[in-house]
């Protein structure tokens, strides 16, 4: 099977590295960090993976509350998280 | 924008692309929206080797001449015979003659202390991720819950090289024994548990077995796990814990569909309480992919108006509602899964509500009231069946009062965007988090 092409982009100003086809909330993930932070300051991840629970939102290029499980990296993508 | 369609499909599982492809071939203008940016749904998800009949259908839907709406969300009925759907580019109108909702499921989840840390997921949440790109092999995974998704996901994920630490099932193992014998009526699910035993072998299974913390500081570490009097403590790097599914409700409440016993009323022919709305797969019975196929094979065909056929279908049908009959007694929760959650422990994830503020309400509309339990960017899709279980509140009167946006929009989605005074493409109406922002 041939390997699968690899992007970068940035989560936090932080190049992370990943295969294509992956979602942007793998990505954070890979990055070892929340995805974002409850109302009340949790540290919280990915919990449905489906576009339902909203616990991955982070902005992607600038657009706040991206559910983050249902979008493809990009090369060069810039992912924010509080 | 508005695009029009004999036949509108709404969701890109089993159930809808098989409505789709079927409702096409009687030269019907058909539509298929759907909000992941790939077709599959969430069983044939891309990122892993698909089953035959996956590829056979995708196969079909691609050479079909059914237009395909993927990366669009439906959140609005504007009037009738017409869906409003968001996308990345912006908002489209779908106007339709026949409408068929194959909205599909989510998984149950249900609170215990700690199950809000970062990596604790659902079952099909963490499959999800590492369909899409999570590396897992040497990860360490506790596998926990109810239902056949649990044996799926751990078979998956160790054929992608984690260690499986553990499988715990909440349901006792006297209760496999009627389940078992349902798939030995149909070859393609005996041939897949078996496929799952194999690929499981060597892994621990534990049935009447559940996660009672999750542990860590900023990051799950452990898993508390307790089946009958003992305890013990299991160190992991990810939690997949998901308690069977329950259907996705929100579109066809938001159409006035009659709702029984939490799921979609339908006919024989898939038809719905309102005359030229169907609906497939999930959300009117929990049954797995080959009824979903089934049903929506039905649905495509009686929305074209092939009655006969889709009589003759339905009478196949019938034969696999013994295993949807097994799995639904096999997934029955526990009731002392209710006393998991501590007083401390959050419910409601995205208004941080715990289970000690929920407990004194006497129902999900005075506890949404009182706390904002449900009333954050999810609005009650995960909270909302966990309370259903811990306090027995009927759902019944937010299905009769359910209003649009089904998903938080782009303030722009929601009415003539020169018209509003808010323009950002930042701004989102979701829940007071988001207020506060536009505040």
């Amino acid at each position: 099977m041939p390997k699968p092409a690899s992007l970068r982009l940035l989560v936090n100003d932080r190049p992370v590295n990943v295969a294509s086809g992956t979602t942007v909330a793998s990505a954070i993930l890979l990055a070892g960090i929340p995805t974002r932070r409850s109302v009340t300051g949790q540290p919280r991840g990915p919990l449905c993976g489906m576009g339902i629970c909203f616990e991955c939102q982070a902005t992607i290029n600038g657009t706040m509350h991206q559910r983050t499980c249902q979008v493809f990296c990009t090369e060069g993508m810039e992912v924010r998280t509080p | 924008m508005t695009e029009r369609f004999d036949i509108l499909v709404v969701g890109a599982g089993p159930a809808g692309i098989a409505a789709a492809v079927t409702a096409v071939a009687s030269r019907k203008k058909v539509g298929l929206v759907d909000d992941n940016p790939v077709a599959g749904g969430q069983i044939w998800r891309a990122g892993a080797a698909q089953p035959v009949a996956a590829l056979a259908w995708f196969e079909r839907l691609a050479a079909s001449s059914v237009a395909r709406l993927q990366g669009w969300r439906v959140f609005d009925s504007p009037s009738q015979g017409v869906l409003r759907a968001e996308g990345n580019d912006g908002c489209r109108d779908l106007v339709y003659n026949q409408l068929v909702m194959a909205t599909g499921a989510r998984e149950r989840f249900l609170p215990f202390p700690g199950w809000t840390l970062p990596n604790v997921m659902g079952a099909g949440g963490l499959d999800a991720m590492v369909r899409g790109g999570l590396p897992i092999a040497g990860k360490r995974v506790v596998v926990a819950g109810t239902g056949p998704l649990l044996l799926a996901v751990a078979a998956h994920l160790a054929k992608k090289g984690a260690k499986i630490v553990a499988i715990c099932e909440q349901a006792p193992l006297h209760r496999f024994v009627p389940f078992c014998a349902s798939l030995l009526g149909e070859p393609a699910k005996t041939k897949q548990g078996i496929e799952y035993a194999l690929s499981t072998f060597g892994s621990k299974i534990h049935t009447g077995c559940w996660p009672v913390a999750a542990n860590g500081d900023e990051m799950l570490q452990s898993v508390t796990l307790r089946r009958r009097e003992k305890q013990w403590e299991v160190p992991c790097d990810y939690l997949a814990c998901g308690f069977h599914l329950v259907p996705n409700l929100e579109l066809p409440a938001l159409m006035k569909c009659r709702i029984d016993n939490g799921f979609v009323a339908v006919d024989d022919l898939r038809q719905t309480s309102i005359a030229g709305i169907f609906c497939a797969g999930e959300p009117t019975g929990i049954g797995g992919v080959e009824m979903a196929l089934l049903e929506g094979e039905i649905a495509g065909l009686a929305a074209a108006g092939k009655v006969v056929e889709a009589k003759r279908m339905a009478r196949r049908r019938k034969r696999g509602l013994g295993f949807v009959r097994a799995l639904s007694t096999v997934t029955e929760l526990d009731p002392r899964l209710k006393q998991l959650a501590t007083d401390k422990t959050l419910v409601c994830r995205c208004e941080d509500v715990s289970y000690g503020r929920l407990r004194e309400h006497a129902c999900w509309r005075e506890a949404k009231l009182h706390t904002r339990c449900g009333m954050g960017p999810c609005q009650g899709r995960v909270c909302g069946p966990a309370t259903e279980f811990l306090f027995g509140w009927k759902m019944d009167s937010t299905w009769s009062t359910i209003r649009p946006p089904l998903y938080p929009v782009l303030v722009s989605s929601l009415g003539d965007p020169d018209k509003l005074e808010f323009k950002s493409d930042s701004l989102a109406l979701a829940g007071a988090q988001d207020q506060k922002e536009i505040q």
